[in-house]
Formats: C-alpha cells, sequence, structure tokens
C-alpha cells in the first residue's frame, strides 16, 4: 500500500514536469525561429535595404515599395474597419433587440469568423478586382483585408460596450440626454480604450495577412513605388513570400526575406506594444 | 390693466414663435435619433452582405463548373491535372494533400497544445501563468508566412539529415510548423475549458486523497472534455484553411499518396497556384479554382459548426 502512494507521488511529480517540457515546447520553436530569422537576416538590414527599390540583384534589393504598399493598405483597411467594425458593435449591443435578428447577425459575423483567409481571397478577386474592376490595387486589397478583420473588430467591440457599467449611461439618460447623445459622449468615450486595442490586434492581423493579396494578384515584379491607394502596390509579407519562393534559386533571396521578416516582426511588435500600452493605461478607469 | 394686457399679447405671440421652433428643432432631433438605429443596423448587415457575397460567387461559378466536369468525376477522381491535353479535375488529391497535413499538424499540437494547457491550468502558479500565456500567445501572433520561411529553410533541411528520402517540398514539414502554430489556439481553448470545471470537483477528488495528476485525468479533463474536443476541432478548422505554410513547403505536385516525405498539393495550395498563374476567365481552370474553393468552404463550415455544437453542450452542463 506504501509503495503504491509513493508510486503515485513519483508518477505526480514526474507528469507535472512533462507537462511544463511541453509548455516550453513552443516556446523553444518560438526562439529558434526568431534566432533563425535575426542570423539570417541581420546583415542584410541597413538604411540601404529599408529605403532601397526592389532588384533583381539580392545586394541592391531593398523593400521601401513593400513599406509604402503596408501603408497605403492600412489607410484604406483602418477606416474601413473601425467604422463598420464599431458601428456594427453599437447596433448589437445598444440597439438591437434581443431577438431573432440580433442572434442571427450575431451567429453569422462567429461564422465569418472562421472561414480561411484565402475564402476572402476569392471573394475579392471576384467582387472588388474583377466586378468593381479595380484590378490588384491597395484599394481592392484593403477592402477585402478590412471584410477579413471586420469579424474579430465587431466582437472586441462589442466586448468593449459591453464593459461599460450602466450607472454612467443611465446618469446620461436622468440627465434628459437622448440615446444617441449618451453614446457619442457617455459610452463611446468610456469603451474607446478597450475598442482601440482590438482594433489595433486585429490591424496587426491585417498587416501579416498573406494570402487574400496572394489570391488577388499582387505583382511579383518590379513596380515604381505607389503614391496613393489607387496604385499597383506590394507588401511586406508578399515580399517574404516571392524571396522565400526564390531562395531555392539563389539563396542570398533567403536573407533577404529573412532581413524582410525582422521588419514586418518588428512592426506588430510596435503595435501589440502600444495595444498592451492602452490596455493597462485605461485599465480600471471605474 | 390695458398696458399689460398689451405685454401679454406680445409676448404670446412670441412664445408661440419659441414654441414652434422648439418643436422643429425637437422633430429634427427626434428624426435624427430615429434615423440612427436604422443607419447601424445598415452597417450591420455588411456582414451579413458578406456571407451572402462568399456564397454567392463561390455557388455559382461552382455551378458553372459542374455544367462542364461531372460532380462525380471531380468528388472520386484521384488524377488532377488541368493543365494537361486531357485535363483532369478530380479534388481527391488536393483533399487527400489537406487531410494528411491538417493530420500531421494535430499529431503536434492536440497533445503538446492540451499539455501545456494541463500545465498552465492545474500546476502552473499565477506567477508562472502570467509569464507563460502571453509568450504562447506570441506563437499565435507570428504571420503564417514567417511560419512558411521557417518551414522550407530550417525545418526542411533539419529533418532531410534525419529522413533522407525527404523531398525538398513535402507535406511533412509544413504539417509540423502548423501544429506549432496551432498549439497556443488549443492550449488556450482547452485551458479556459478546464478552468471553468467547478473548484468543489477539484477540491472533493484532492480531499479524498487523489494526486494532481489523479485529479486531472479522472475529474478535470473528463468534465471539461466537450471544450477540448471542441478546441480539437477548430485546430484542424484552422489546419485545413491554412494556406501560406503549405503552399511555401509542401509544394505543387498533386500526389494521391500516403506518403509524408513527398510533395503534396493542399486544396489552398491549388488556388494560390491557379489565382497565380492568371487562369484566363471563362477556362474549366478558372472555374475549377471556385469548386475547389466551396469544397474548403463547406469542411471549415463544418468543422466550425460541429466545434460550436460541441462547446454549447459543454457550457449547458457546466
Amino acid at each position: 500500500m506504501v509503495r503504491r502512494t509513493k508510486f503515485r507521488l513519483v508518477l505526480d511529480n514526474l507528469s507535472k514536469y512533462i507537462f511544463l517540457l511541453a509548455t516550453l515546447f513552443g516556446l523553444l520553436v518560438l526562439s529558434v525561429l526568431i534566432y533563425r530569422v535575426v542570423v539570417d537576416g541581420i546583415g542584410w538590414l541597413n538604411f540601404d535595404f529599408l529605403t532601397g527599390k526592389l532588384s533583381t540583384q539580392p545586394e541592391r534589393a531593398g523593400i521601401m515599395g513593400a513599406i509604402l504598399g503596408t501603408f497605403w493598405l492600412m489607410l484604406v483597411v483602418t477606416p474601413v474597419t473601425m467604422f463598420l467594425g464599431v458601428g456594427t458593435a453599437i447596433y448589437l449591443e445598444l440597439y438591437a433587440k434581443k431577438g431573432r435578428v440580433q442572434s442571427f447577425i450575431e451567429t453569422n459575423i462567429s461564422n465569418l469568423a472562421g472561414v480561411p483567409s484565402i475564402v476572402y481571397g476569392i471573394l475579392g478577386l471576384t467582387v472588388f478586382a474583377r466586378a468593381m474592376n479595380l484590378g490588384n490595387i491597395a484599394l481592392a486589397g484593403g477592402l477585402t483585408m478590412s471584410l477579413l478583420i471586420l469579424p474579430i473588430v465587431i466582437v472586441a467591440s462589442q466586448e468593449a460596450l459591453r464593459a461599460v457599467p450602466s450607472p454612467l449611461s443611465e446618469a446620461s439618460y436622468g440627465m434628459g440626454a437622448t440615446k444617441w447623445q449618451t453614446i457619442k459622449s457617455v459610452i463611446l468615450p468610456v469603451a474607446l480604450p478597450s475598442i482601440l486595442t482590438g482594433a489595433i490586434l486585429s490591424l496587426s492581423r491585417a498587416i501579416g495577412e498573406t494570402a487574400p493579396l496572394v489570391v488577388i494578384g499582387i505583382p511579383a515584379l518590379l513596380i515604381p513605388f505607389p503614391g496613393s491607394i489607387f496604385d499597383k502596390f506590394t507588401v511586406l509579407p508578399m515580399q517574404i513570400y516571392y524571396w522565400t519562393l526564390d531562395s531555392s534559386l539563389t539563396a542570398e533571396y533567403a536573407n533577404l526575406a529573412a532581413a524582410t521578416i525582422i521588419v514586418l516582426l518588428l512592426c506588430l511588435l510596435v503595435l501589440n506594444s502600444t495595444a498592451i500600452i492602452i490596455r493597462n493605461k485605461f485599465q480600471k478607469q471605474f | 390693466m390695458h398696458i399689460n394686457h398689451d405685454i401679454t399679447e406680445n409676448s404670446e405671440k412670441s412664445i408661440r414663435e419659441l414654441i414652434e421652433q422648439k418643436r422643429q428643432q425637437r422633430n429634427f432631433k427626434e428624426m435624427f435619433e430615429k434615423s440612427i438605429p436604422t443607419f447601424l443596423f445598415l452597417i450591420a448587415s455588411i456582414s451579413i452582405l458578406t456571407t451572402i457575397g462568399i456564397i454567392y460567387t463561390l455557388l455559382s461559378e461552382t455551378i458553372e463548373f459542374f455544367k462542364r466536369v461531372p460532380m462525380t468525376d471531380f468528388f472520386t477522381g484521384t488524377v488532377l491535372k488541368p493543365l494537361s491535353q486531357t485535363p483532369e479535375f478530380g479534388v481527391l488529391p488536393l483533399i487527400m494533400g489537406t487531410l494528411t497535413s491538417s493530420v500531421i499538424a494535430m499529431l503536434v499540437a492536440a497533445p503538446i497544445g492540451l499539455m501545456s494547457a494541463i500545465y498552465l491550468s492545474q500546476y502552473a502558479s499565477d506567477k508562472v501563468r502570467k509569464i507563460f500565456k502571453p509568450l504562447l500567445e506570441l506563437l499565435a501572433g507570428i504571420p503564417t508566412i514567417v511560419y512558411g520561411f521557417f518551414a522550407f529553410t530550417f525545418v526542411t533541411p533539419l529533418l532531410r539529415q534525419f529522413i533522407p528520402g525527404l523531398e525538398a517540398t513535402n507535406i511533412l514539414s509544413p504539417g509540423i510548423v502548423m501544429g506549432v502554430m496551432i498549439i497556443p489556439m488549443i492550449a488556450s481553448l482547452s485551458e479556459d475549458a478546464m478552468s471553468s470545471v467547478h473548484n468543489a470537483m477539484r477540491e472533493g477528488a484532492l480531499g479524498l486523497g487523489a494526486t494532481k495528476l489523479e485529479v486531472t485525468r479522472k475529474v478535470v479533463i473528463p468534465a471539461a472534455l466537450s471544450g477540448i474536443i471542441a478546441s480539437f476541432v477548430l485546430g484542424i478548422s484552422r489546419a485545413i484553411g491554412e494556406t501560406m505554410i503549405v503552399t511555401i513547403a509542401s509544394g505543387s505536385t498533386k500526389n494521391f499518396t500516403f506518403d509524408i516525405t513527398q510533395s503534396m498539393q493542399t486544396m489552398t495550395a491549388y488556388i494560390v497556384e491557379v489565382t497565380g498563374g492568371d487562369a484566363a476567365t471563362g477556362s474549366t481552370i478558372y472555374y475549377s479554382l471556385y469548386a475547389v474553393a466551396m469544397t474548403l468552404f463547406v469542411f471549415t463550415l463544418l468543422m466550425n459548426l460541429l466545434a460550436r455544437r460541441i462547446s454549447r453542450k459543454f457550457r449547458e452542463e457546466y
């Protein structure tokens, strides 16, 4: 009996370390990945690379075009998703009657969140690029990307609105304010930090997403720097994609891809830390 | 008296005007207030339009495809040669590639994700959990294209040292990397399920003298089982829809095989290949794109609905 108990305790202790090791496995892969990328890419990361044009010669290639393209893409995605996402969330949380319509829209949104990103690419290709004849310009890519991250922004904004304490809005109604006045001047300002946190996190998803843009057909060849949302464009992940594919031809392309990955990951790091800072600064305001 | 009356009459007039003015203002305000729900409803219906748009585009072009290629050929054909002189459009090689890579991914992600969840919810102190959880979530935040690069330039060469016959593009390496990508998703969903198991159940078992491992195995996991299974199903759905890792690392050979050391193409990678190749609008290849996308969409939709149904059952019980 004693021996059996001892065995059980040993097994318990042992399993604890096995579970810990499993948890560490993910982090180990993460560190190997980052280590590899930095080793491969850091030597190629310099001012000329950041400001240079695309080139067929690896030594002279730069990613300014992709940086500008990412900028124009986000210039479309940010206002469109904020407007549609926050608007939908306000409707669902504050206006829609609890019932069929509301639950239908919410079910629909959670289904959309599970649709693979490449299917959004096909939607964008068919509707924006071909039917609306926009082609592969930043506007078409941005609209596609907006639809892709819309479900995330809606759900995050809904949670933010739900978290606003009801005494605040009740006080506003008590003073004779109308519903929209209350939303505009009381609820939205209070919910704004959480809405922004959610929005920044989903925008960072849009920056890293590649599949929909591949489907829309982003040119792999040299193009001039995009100057507006109506220009053909490329983005950082697309650049990584092409250079990774080319790395089997010329090994240096792998270095270029790695250097671009460093830039992309740094962008995401900045965005995500901004989100965390906003969250921490405004947490538990009331 | 007379003067007084005059004043009253005068001010009465202006008051009447004021009332009229006020009423107009209020009317405008009321109209504005009333129009807002309608306006917001229109915004909210964009998400429904998106769904309709997806289903309509996929369905209409898929129907066109099935006018040219019989449905039986598509769903039972083991040969996919869209560009050959006598093109064949069997989707089975793509389904094979998709399922194989997803199974490999789940073989990595399910045990490791579940064990991480057990560690975080049952063993780790609050302090440790607060460090580990966000670190694990970093894995989920890495763009899939970066995972693709990692699979192609690091994992495949590494595996080739152990598996001599491994092709430069193969289904094993992207499968493994996809598994790593899915770990945080399974870990966090399973952890939620296990954390929401009533503490009284846990403490009751511990009070009877069970070890933590026994409590986890015989109380917590059975109680959280539907949540855990739902997280697995969502993981599979994620793996089926993943594009960039497989496009880069698994190649474009349309193989109908179980050999994981070979190059295989998934449904998503086929879509990328066809759209990248500028298939002429109206050609059969062009329509096959939509038929494959429709198949992919239905697969993932079924998985997501299944996961929701399973996890709803779990919520009712506890």
